[in-house]
């Protein structure tokens, strides 16, 4: 064990919550000053927005070749992330390496950024595997798609961090449907019990596919953390550096060991549910029409636009850097992945039935091996025979 | 083999203290389990022994207690998770079937869950509602999980060692209405398999299968029967899933009949699920249907009702005098009259 003890509570923890959303990039581009926030953005430079805006861009063309890759067939299913870059790359740049990473199905943006291959994605979306990525390799556990689970585990695994006295944090990636689950409010507390690393970090994306988020929440949802003893940071989920900034904020107070953290981004889910939802039947286009207007790509291109000089250069180039060269870059950049993306789903198999029966059990299991090799058998009766497709 | 007379609750007691003290990472969770030593204090002097980071007192929140169990898992822990009562479980069952059970196969084998779930199962202690629940089908029933239940206090002690040590999530149902049995602990066995089934009395004329709790009844009952001259074979499951099919059939190919107690409700019960396996492997051997001595397809009753419900040693026997289809059996008697099938809105035909 560290310096961090067991059931201490938090000490140190403002008593009353902060009422106002925090934000520091208006959707025109301005900086606005913020108390809590400015600190963590010191290191701010136009190069590293540039790669914030490249990976918003790549994230974004990411979710737009898998949606079309939908409608061509190719996935059985899509969740987009349409609207919600800002959330996903502000809180995992803010990530370290060995930090965990628990998402619910949408993260889709955070596996990218953890290193996971997006064809990884595509086949998982496609039904050909559970496992679009190995946990082990990018810190990131398995896709959750029982809603809030995966807050528990965030928990688990931070009682783990703090037993090994590691300095690390496991982070919880959910939606705002998902704080109305028992299991979400049960993390709340074993999280504030225990005094665990761990950061929750609830993307209110206003939707749970039909449901408007006040069917949830009669307050904002970083009202109700401060109940359970946990801090908690309403911020523009649309500010690339709002997220950020409370991303490192929260994973620095968890691993100095004050505690758990609750970050509501405050986002907008411009896309369906999933490939399969129909949001028109719900929510009207002069709602969509004004979140466009805090797109989180375009409010880093305005406050580039507006404080770029000549004396910005371009870190792989010669010249000046210029809102329209941050573009081409991240344009490029997304044109790549989007590349080798099309070129991997063109060489994707379909999986053989063996891989039906492996992984269910670590250890054998006799009985299984049973209807395997069973299973092996009645399908060898027909090796030979010219089958129609898809007649098995 | 150097055995000493402790009881149930004191071997599964060892058998958890061996696996904290031969293994870092195995950590005890639960309700009431540290300060306290547990309600039925199979955790008594644990947390004083290995510390309150080892043996954890958790929130009243059983999905939490899973799930929390599920992120230590993801972290290389091996939690035991102590569910206090049977009929506490269901909140925790999302988590055990969508992700204990599930996640090694979701991450194709990146991520194993050596979970152990301890749960003191069964009836027949006379208790308030929720106490005396018999939940095994749920569990055999959802791939992914092993399940076991001893009934022995040596099996006690190498089931809870081998369930921790196995890379798979084991649910261990614990036969509460035995905690204070005592018998003969091997402290110093050698770690044994989960699976094999044992011969728990050898006979020669019905197979009888149980397990946990109602292993003890089937050997006096086997003991009765053979007063009048009827040799039973007992086998004791120990593992409900998988289940060791090679023993039972072994022994149903000798005996030609099967008798099946246990004290969970009938209907898609591990009765049917045996009886149907063994029908369907040894069917030409078989000299009877095979029978099922269950509870009924009812809630747990209350306890002043619950020594109907639960098959006590008579019931047992009339099981057996069914398969061996005795004259004093209901077979003989035949009370019922052929169903009716129902009719499309749902009434019996006339």
């Amino acid at each position: 064990m560290g310096s961090v003890s067991l059931n201490t509570p938090p000490t140190g923890m403002p008593q009353v919550p902060e009422p106002d959303l925090h934000q520091v990039l208006t959707p025109d581009g301005h900086r606005r000053p913020d108390h809590d926030l400015d600190p963590w953005l010191q290191d701010v430079t136009a190069p590293m927005l540039a790669g914030l805006h490249r990976d918003m861009t790549v994230i974004r063309r990411l979710d737009t070749e898998c949606t079309h890759l939908q409608r061509q067939g190719e996935l059985a299913l899509w969740p987009p992330l349409l609207g919600q870059e800002a959330a996903q790359v502000g809180s995992a740049a803010a990530l370290r390496r060995e930090d965990y990473v628990f998402p619910s199905y949408r993260e889709n943006g955070v596996a990218y950024l953890r290193g996971v291959d997006p064809l990884g994605l595509v086949r998982l979306w496609r039904g050909s595997t559970y496992a679009g990525w190995n946990p082990a390799e990018a810190n990131l556990a398995a896709q959750q798609i029982i809603i809030g689970a995966q807050s528990l585990h965030a928990v688990g695994y931070a009682m783990g961090l703090q037993r090994d006295g590691a300095d690390t944090v496991a982070i919880s990636y959910f939606g705002d449907g998902a704080t109305s689950q028992g299991d979400v409010n049960e993390a709340m507390v074993f999280a504030a019990s225990y005094h665990v690393p761990v950061v929750f970090f609830c993307q209110n994306n206003q939707w749970a596919i039909s449901e408007p988020v006040s069917l949830q929440a009669k307050r904002h949802i970083a009202d109700r953390p401060w109940g359970f003893g946990i801090p908690a940071m309403r911020v523009d989920g649309n500010d690339v550096l709002a997220v950020l900034a409370a991303t490192r904020r929260a994973l620095e107070r968890a691993r100095n060991g004050g505690g758990p953290t609750f970050i509501e981004a405050v986002t907008y889910r411009m896309g369906p549910h999933t490939t399969a939802d129909d949001p028109t039947r719900y929510r009207s286009a002069e709602e969509v029409e004004a979140w466009r207007a805090k797109d989180p790509i375009d409010r880093v291109e305005a406050y580039l636009a507006a404080t770029l000089t000549d004396a910005d250069r371009d870190p792989d180039g010669v010249g000046p850097l210029t809102v329209e060269r941050v573009r081409e870059v991240s344009e490029a950049a997304a044109d790549q992945m989007a590349t080798a993306l099309r070129a991997g789903v063109a060489e994707l198999a379909d999986p053989g039935p063996e891989a039906l029966f492996e992984h269910v059990y670590a250890e054998p299991h006799y009985e299984l091996e049973r209807q395997r090799e069973h299973y092996r058998l009645y399908l060898a009766q027909f090796d030979g025979e010219q089958l129609e497709a898809g007649a098995r | 083999m150097s055995a000493q007379e402790i009881t149930f609750g004191k071997a599964i007691s060892a058998g958890l203290r061996a696996a904290l003290a031969e293994d870092e990472k195995v950590v005890l969770m639960g309700e009431d389990i540290g300060t306290l030593g547990g309600v039925f204090r199979i955790t008594d002097g644990l947390m004083q022994e290995f510390g309150p980071e080892r043996v954890v007192d958790t929130p009243l929140a059983e999905s939490g207690i899973m799930g929390t169990a599920v992120g230590l898992a993801y972290r290389g822990y091996r939690p035991v998770v102590e569910i206090q009562f049977d009929g506490f479980v269901y909140p925790s069952f999302d988590q055990i079937v969508s992700q204990v059970a599930k996640t090694h196969y979701r991450t194709r084998g990146a991520v194993p869950m050596p979970v152990t779930i301890r749960i003191p199962f069964g009836g027949g202690i006379g208790s308030p509602e929720h106490h005396s629940e018999s939940p095994e089908a749920y569990f055999v029933h959802t791939a992914g999980l092993r399940v076991v239940s001893p009934s022995t206090p040596q099996e006690g002690y190498d089931l809870i060692r081998a369930a921790i040590a196995s890379d798979d999530p084991v649910v261990y149902l614990e036969p509460k209405r035995r905690y204070h049995d005592r018998g003969p602990v091997d402290l110093a066995a050698p770690l044994r398999p989960m699976g094999p089934a044992a011969v728990a009395a050898a006979g020669t004329d019905v197979t009888l299968v149980a397990y946990g709790p109602l292993v003890k009844t089937c050997l006096q009952a086997a003991e009765a029967a053979a007063g009048e001259g009827i040799s039973i074979d007992v086998i004791d499951l120990r593992s409900l899933s998988p289940i060791d099919y090679g023993l039972i059939e072994a022994s149903v190919r000798r005996t030609g009949r099967l008798v099946i107690a246990h004290e969970a409700g009938r209907t898609g019960g591990l009765g049917a699920e045996i009886a149907a396996t063994v029908t369907e492997r040894c069917f030409h051997w078989l000299e009877h249907a095979p029978v099922r001595v269950t509870g009924f397809d009812i809630p747990y009753p209350p306890a002043k009702l619950e020594h109907h419900h639960v098959p006590d040693l008579d019931r047992i026997l009339d099981g057996v005098d069914r398969a061996l289809g005795r004259a004093n059996s209901l077979d003989s008697i035949d009370p019922f009259a052929p169903p009716v099938p129902l009719a499309a809105d749902g009434t019996e035909r006339a």
